[in-house]
């Protein structure tokens, strides 16, 4: 077992788009929640191998591009604080808040550092007593496990010049968001794979039963992605609605309990906003009052500039398929890659953003062709 | 190769200080027992406020600047960049890199070794391109104002190519080779600069690359255009040509080689290795009917043996690069806004 | 998303604060990773790793079946 390759094979690939093509009589609308596997259907091009008529909604993106504006302040205030490092993840620098990204913020002097892991931050702080160390804690269910052990980490050390500046999300509040519009146009889900890693698959089936869609837990390769089309098709055409696991090699039906423990007692569940799709009930994580110690905004409580999510933005009737990028009067206007409105123009790969991007270049063909 | 060691130490300080930038006595010391020493050659000899050269037939000229964090990564620092750096862009141009000058920018504090060290592993780079540094300059600025070191220099060579190889004369079916692996020289540097704690053998390819320009020549290959990716890698490379000669690019990624350790550095990063830099690497374009020849000749070159074809110019899509992946389909190969960061999505 | 990748347990290592650590493979590159959630992980076995954590020990045989599904799907 290779873990990788086998997943990458072509011949495999072709296979599974053949036996797609044979089993799908009607034209089905899937959507896959998450950004990861956005990437592999672009960067594979996996939609030219599907059916005639089959169409592919890509979802939010990933939990970098569904940050509110208001926490992308909060981390470029606290970046700017004398004494303060901030830790991030790279793909976050260049997420643009309301008045620039956190490489606008680093040119102001910030001192903002990329790191790997979220214990990199809390062995930053261990190293340099003599400054603050923020870590911009972001990410699915699959990331707060790891926000978490390094709260905990610095308990252990008691260590007092590390906080978080957590932003986590939860996936399936937001699934359900999308589903709870009556028009929404999607008839079936692929859910995230390394979210399940974790959360393990008992949030889904009331999803399922709830709102008559199938559910296939896919993994991140592009062959998983195709078997995942695959098993959530071969649902549609018989009718059922059901929770399918295609990434058994990583995803046990009770997730990481391990993991969930950790993030159960430095996190509790709330409503937070995403960014573009408004307030997502139960969508989010925030630290819980005994761990105040560690949370940034309560130790610095920044003068945090007004900043409101533009009410332009129709994020939400993208991801339900009823509104097609080009359609939004915003689009190209008020909300381009360099200043989105929502999470579908900040993911490169989001909706909006691959609009803009083949629009632009459909644009120079044009020019060229003259 | 010769390593020159410093025979006596140059200077009684440990570290620079402004005056090494002053004009006086210091400054002096430094420029004859390093910079003169080590690039040792008549013109440098002579200490005149420039060089005249003898340099017969059509002329190249490119300048650039170097900055590099940390000065020195595992293949390379950057002495022996800024070498490569300048004779690849000569080598661009279809011409013999022969002379250069450079610059440097001096913070306050750096450790005089480190600079001896930077300045023998550029002379000894010069000897190994056949370059002559000619010219040069030192200049010190206060502490905090600087990285260690900056370098520019200006490289001249002579052109060779019968005609000199530019975007506009790419053709529609030229075929598009590379003259080696992509990637290894940012991610090599990337892992040493953030202290990632990745193990890992890899190294920069960081080398000059007239020899590959001399291989294509003398195979009479028909060279139209060469540019070294750098900066935005291979992809980026591709979009300006593509751009500036009005002509569709179509590239197999399967046939783009990649370094195991450079490919699973970018797994680990969330990379793409078409847009990291490479500082030893051509990207070549030629007719089709000397595409085998070039591939040949380039493979029989040391430091090219897995020169690849990778693609081929079209009539369509002009000013498009598109990309097929390895399961057949095809996307655009776009330009990246920035520099690649190591991603969790 | 989360980008998480397979990689090889070389050997456990003891990390800050009583974390258990080990050095894990991935192809030709090698980083230290908290194996906190997968705490019965073993040298020699895979484990997912995002952001420098193991998220779980990757099963061989699912993996198999999964690939056997793929030659079924074809047929």
């Amino acid at each position: 077992m290779r873990w990788v390759d086998e997943f990458r094979d072509a011949g495999t690939a072709r296979r599974l788009a053949g036996a797609l093509a044979r089993s799908a009589t009607r034209p089905w609308t899937v959507m896959e929640i998450c950004g990861g596997q956005t990437n592999t259907i672009a960067r594979y091009g996996l939609e030219d191998l599907l059916p005639e008529g089959m169409r592919l909604i890509h979802g939010p993106g990933c939990p970098v591009c569904v940050t509110p504006l208001e926490i992308i302040e909060a981390a470029r205030v606290l970046a700017q604080e004398p004494g303060v490092v901030l830790c991030s993840f790279g793909d976050m620098l260049r997420v643009p808040g309301a008045g620039g990204d956190l490489l606008d913020a680093r040119s102001r002097g910030a001192d903002v550092r990329v790191v790997l892991s979220p214990l990199d931050a809390v062995q930053m702080a261990a190293n340099d007593r003599g400054r603050h160390h923020v870590l911009f804690g972001v990410g699915f269910e699959t990331t707060a496990p790891a926000t978490a052990m390094a709260a905990e980490l610095a308990r252990r050390l008691d260590l007092d010049n590390f906080s978080l500046l957590a932003s986590h999300v939860r996936v399936p509040p937001a699934i359900e968001l999308l589903l709870s519009e009556p028009e929404h146009e999607i008839d079936g889900f692929l859910a995230a794979g390394h979210v399940c890693t974790v959360e393990g698959l008992a949030d889904y089936p009331a999803l399922c039963a709830r709102f008559g869609v199938p559910i296939v837990v896919t993994g991140f390769e592009p062959v998983d992605i195709l078997h995942g089309l695959l098993m959530c098709v071969r649902q549609l055409e018989a009718g059922r609605h059901e929770v399918e696991n295609q990434y058994t090699r990583s995803v046990r039906s009770d997730g990481n309990p391990e993991a969930r423990a950790l993030v159960d007692r430095v996190f509790e569940v709330a409503d937070v906003p995403w960014r573009g799709l408004g307030v997502v009930p139960r969508g989010g994580l925030r630290i819980r009052p005994a761990w105040a110690r560690f949370d940034a905004l309560r130790r610095f409580d920044p003068s945090l500039p007004e900043v409101t999510e533009p009410v332009a933005c129709k994020a939400g009737l993208v991801l339900q398929g009823r509104l097609v990028p080009t359609d939004c009067p915003e689009f190209g206007r008020a909300c381009t890659p360099e200043h989105p409105l929502g999470a579908p123009m900040v993911s490169t790969e989001g909706a909006c953003a691959a609009y803009y991007r083949h629009r632009r270049h459909a644009a120079f063909d044009e020019r060229a062709d003259r | 190769m010769t390593d020159l060691a410093c025979p006596v130490p140059f200077s009684d300080y440990e570290r620079v200080v402004l005056a090494h930038g002053g004009g006086g006595r210091v400054m002096h010391r430094l420029i004859e027992e390093l910079f003169v020493t080590a690039f040792d050659n008549p013109h440098l000899r002579a200490q005149h406020d420039g060089a005249v050269l003898d340099t017969p037939g059509r002329l190249a000229v490119t300048t650039d600047g170097f900055t590099v964090r940390p000065l020195f990564f595992p293949g390379g620092d950057i002495g022996s960049l800024a070498v490569h750096g300048t004779v690849n862009d000569l080598v661009c141009c279809g011409a013999r890199p022969e002379h250069m000058t450079a610059s440097f920018i001096l913070e306050e504090g750096l450790a005089l070794e480190t600079l001896r060290r930077v300045v023998e592993s550029m002379a000894r780079a010069a000897r190994e391109a056949g370059v002559r540094v000619v010219a040069g300059d030192t200049k010190v600025v206060e502490k905090g104002k600087g990285d260690g070191v900056f370098i520019t220099a200006t490289g001249l060579g002579r052109v060779l190519a019968p005609e000199p190889p530019s975007p506009s004369r790419v053709r529609p079916g030229d075929a598009v080779l590379v003259t080696g692996p992509v990637g290894d020289h940012g991610v090599a540097v990337m892992i040493e600069r953030e202290a990632m704690a990745i193990e890992s053998d890899l190294a920069s390819d960081s080398a000059g690359c007239a020899p590959q320009l001399l291989a294509l020549l003398d195979a009479g290959v028909d060279v139209r255009c060469l540019r070294d990716p750098t900066r935005g890698g291979l992809a980026s490379v591709l979009n300006e040509i593509a751009r500036s000669a009005r002509a569709g690019i179509h590239v197999r990624e399967a046939d783009v080689p990649v370094r195991s350790e450079v490919a699973d550095a970018c797994e680990l990063l969330g990379f793409d290795p078409l847009y990291v830099a490479c500082e030893g690497r051509l990207v070549a374009f030629v007719p089709e009917a000397d595409a085998e020849r070039a591939l040949g000749a380039l493979r029989r070159t040391p430091g090219s043996e897995d020169a690849a074809r990778i693609g081929v110019v079209t009539e369509d899509h002009p000013g498009t690069v598109l990309l097929e992946s390895p399961l057949g389909p095809s996307r655009v190969l776009d330009l990246l806004s920035g520099e690649q960061l190591p991603r969790i999505c | 998303m989360c980008l998480a990748i397979p990689g090889l347990i070389l050997e456990r290592t003891d990390g800050p604060g009583g974390l258990p650590f080990a050095r894990v493979r991935f192809g030709t590159v090698t980083r230290e990773v908290c194996l906190a959630y997968v705490p019965d992980a073993a040298p020699g076995q895979y484990v997912i790793v995002h952001v420098g954590f193991a998220i779980q020990r990757l099963d061989e045989e699912a993996a198999r079946r999964t690939l056997a599904l793929f030659e079924e799907a074809g047929s």
